[in-house]
């Protein structure tokens, strides 16, 4: 493979607390060189791009997105969810199982990840933690680590068994791999269709209480601690997906503290949107967790700034457009976010709360790579897998749903403003997104 | 944070939400009713002569339905009833088909009933067609408020049908709302229309049926107790307790009985005098209201019934652009 150049971009990698005018030289799928400008300049062979204005960062990763293959290509396949994944500056995205069959074998793990399935990036997975997602069973751990999985979720379901969930976390503590939690507890969530609260009340719709989400991270917690005690040479992982409440955050973070290896996701949705943003019922504003109140939307953005918040991760959960037209109580939770989820970190964390680039950059790249254990990625430091995202930082641009590469257009940021775009995703050393 | 987006994009017309409806468009409303009942019966069957209107119901009712065919067919309109027992909606044939099959045949409004929460909405936006909610859910019965309305200002001293309908209309007015609030589209509508018209809305319920989040609805107040609240109101309203809605709360009926239901010997010792009653219906006797309460001459329960006719008329004219 022929050597590829990128000129005067202003190199942001966290993983070495670089932040300075860098000439990056990428060969053969890594990186081979991260030198002054114009150090490369006797490479007449190379492929040059200009990155002139740009932020050139290790690629994004998201450790939580729905492809929806197999059984689920109306929707999205894993073709056209990475393209949508590149063009928002992802070069690694983790599918979750929630497929029709549900990825719970090593089978079905190898079906997602061939490269019969076209993906234009990288795609991993998380295997459901127990058989068919049912709660009852635990799924093979060990043949399915050894096929690749980089951790075990039943997502869109939580793990409520606390026996499940506790021989989970020993097991998958064992592998070195997280048991990614959506933690709802659905006997306080029942029926619910929107946050619970005064919005709730006046569209008349049922109420999703945040003690749901909370209750269910206190308990996963306190399994940890628990495992911990009596299990020296256990160190369990816990990932919780998605946190949408300040009391969830608060456990968090004082989980974190006491030292245990508790980590947490956040989405750009909850960050940036309340329940208000349901309007008149508008189906692109469900999802799960849902849209919470201003003061659960502030916590969210607290842990962030706080490092509380290890991860930004999308739920890039895409659904057809007749799935959506209906009844708001009947209409699937989920909205599409790979290709949105730079301009809204970067204009609610970035401009609008302070948040370095550096540490934009972290949360989406190099934090998430740590997170699932992915040494070669998430960074730039010479002999990394040559994943890079060249964004401008600077460009304020209008997202619109109709020109997304994902399948489905179901987003509520349609004709949203975005700040920070992306001019070029390389994946392995090629070119996968040109903006 | 992120605003939601400026448009309007359902038909001018459309009756989905009392939140939609300013408050000139309530005093236009009013006044067609007004008009339209004075005219005589010939009259009357001209204003929508060869028009169509489809009413679509998703639940069983006998008012609401009734009287919106009952209106439409007085003003010369040709109505179609589909419903979901008897039709292919039981095929799994959504509401945007539905809506969209009945526009196909001809239909220029429609009145839909549905047990979800905004899917007058949706069947708005799908169709293009003016749409009448006729009661969505937990959420709106918007032509029930503007009958209890009507039915309240021809009883409260002063006022009348006629009476103009301003921001202040209602001043001096104490609604109280007593019984399941939270499952109530009935509630809902009532205390934001009323609320708008100067009413002071005070909302009485244990907290099962009356959670604090119904603050959240704007100018009302709360009272658990319900005799403090009685003591205050020009106008009772009691709602049914819909039980087929109680499952996994906590209400024990005999101790609400005893708390909050509206007999005739509770209204004689604690009620000022004149206080009208009223019940949207369907009333469970005995449960919260005695028998004697519903059928004693300050209730105004069938004459709501009567009110509800007349409304609807005026809000059929509304949604086909005729001005009456």
């Amino acid at each position: 493979m022929s050597d590829l150049l990128i000129l005067n971009g202003r190199v942001v990698d966290p993983s070495s607390n670089v932040d300075d005018p860098r000439d990056v030289l990428l060969r053969d799928g890594r990186i081979a060189g991260v030198e002054k400008p114009g150090a490369f300049a006797d490479l007449r062979e190379a492929e040059v791009l200009d990155a002139k204005g740009c932020v050139v960062a290790p690629g994004f990763i998201d450790v939580h997105v729905h492809l929806r293959e197999p059984g689920q290509g109306h929707k999205e396949t894993i073709a056209t969810g990475t393209r949508a994944a590149a063009a928002g500056g992802f070069t690694t995205v983790v599918a979750m199982p929630n497929t029709m069959p549900v990825n719970d074998s090593v089978d079905v793990l190898r079906w997602m990840l061939s490269p019969e399935r076209n993906a234009v990036i990288h795609v991993l997975a998380m295997p459901a933690a127990t058989v068919g997602s049912a709660g009852e069973e635990q799924t093979d751990f060990t043949a399915l680590a050894e096929a690749g999985a980089v951790g075990f979720t039943d997502d869109g379901k939580p793990i409520l068994q606390p026996n499940m969930m506790r021989a989970a976390l020993m097991r998958a503590g064992e592998l070195g791999l997280p048991i990614s939690q959506h933690a709802e507890d659905p006997g306080l969530s029942h029926g619910a269709i929107m946050n619970h609260g005064a919005v709730a009340f006046r569209l008349g719709l049922r109420g999703y209480p945040g003690v749901a989400e909370y209750s269910i991270v206190e308990r996963d917690i306190n399994l940890v601690r628990d495992i911990v005690a009596k299990h020296p040479g256990i160190r369990p992982h816990l990932h919780v997906q998605h946190v949408s409440t300040g009391r969830a955050l608060e456990a968090i973070r004082r989980a974190k503290s006491e030292g245990l290896h508790v980590t947490c996701e956040a989405a750009p949705h909850h960050f940036t949107l309340t329940d208000e943003a349901v309007g008149d019922y508008d189906t692109n504003a469900k999802m799960n967790p849902p849209l919470r109140a201003e003061e659960d939307r502030r916590a969210v953005i607290a842990a962030l700034l706080d490092g509380t918040v290890d991860c930004i991760a999308t739920d890039h959960a895409p659904h057809a457009r007749w799935e959506k037209e209906v009844e708001f109580d009947r209409a699937p939770n989920g909205i599409t976010g790979l290709e949105t989820a730079l301009g809204l970190a970067l204009r609610m964390l970035h401009r609008e709360n302070g948040l370095s680039l550096a540490r934009v950059v972290s949360l989406m790249s190099t934090q998430p790579a740590q997170l699932i254990g992915l040494s070669d990625r998430g960074t730039l430091r010479v002999g990394a897998d040559a994943d890079v995202v060249a964004f401008d930082p600077a460009a304020e641009w209008t997202f619109r749903a109709a020109q997304s590469r994902s399948k489905s257009k179901n987003t509520p940021f349609d004709g949203a403003g975005m700040l920070g775009r992306v001019r070029v995703t390389i994946c392995s050393g090629r070119i996968v997104h040109r903006g | 944070m992120e605003s939601a987006p400026l448009h309007f994009p359902y038909a001018a017309g459309c009756l989905l939400t009392v939140e939609h409806l300013p408050v000139a468009g309530v005093a236009e409303i009013l006044a067609s009713t007004s008009r339209l009942e004075q005219m005589d019966a010939a009259e009357r069957a001209a204003v929508l002569a060869g028009r169509t209107i489809a009413l679509l119901f998703y639940e069983s009712s006998t008012r609401t339905r009734t009287s919106f065919e009952l209106a439409a067919k007085s003003l010369g309109a040709t109505t179609t009833l589909v419903s979901d027992k008897s039709s292919s909606i039981e095929k799994g044939e959504s509401l945007k088909d539905t809506g969209l099959t009945l526009r196909a045949l001809g239909a220029e409004a429609i009145v839909l009933r549905h047990p979800s929460s905004g899917a007058p909405f949706l069947l708005a936006r799908t169709t293009g067609l003016p749409v009448l909610n006729a009661g969505d859910g937990m959420h709106q019965h918007p032509t029930q408020a503007l009958l209890d309305l009507r039915t309240m200002l021809s009883r409260l001293p002063g006022l009348g049908v006629d009476a103009a309908i301003h921001a202040k209309t209602l001043d001096g007015v104490t609604v109280v709302i007593t019984g399941d609030i939270r499952h109530s589209r009935v509630a809902r509508s009532n205390a934001m229309l009323l609320s708008r018209l100067g009413a002071r809305v005070v909302l009485c319920g244990p907290p099962e049926l009356l959670p604090d989040e119904a603050l959240g609805m704007g100018a009302v107040e709360l009272e658990r107790d319900f005799d403090v609240a009685l003591r205050q109101a020009n106008v009772a309203m009691m709602l049914r307790i819909q039980k087929e809605r109680l499952a996994g709360t906590t209400l024990d009926l005999g101790e609400y009985i005893a708390r909050y239901q509206l007999s005739l010997e509770r209204y004689r010792t604690v009620a000022r005098a004149g206080t009208t009653v009223m019940h949207p219906g369907p009333i469970i006797r005995g449960l919260e209201i005695t028998g004697e309460m519903a059928d004693a001459p300050e209730s105004v329960i069938e004459e709501q019934v009567t009110q509800g006719l007349a409304v609807r008329r005026a809000v059929l004219a509304r949604a086909l652009g005729v001005h009456v």
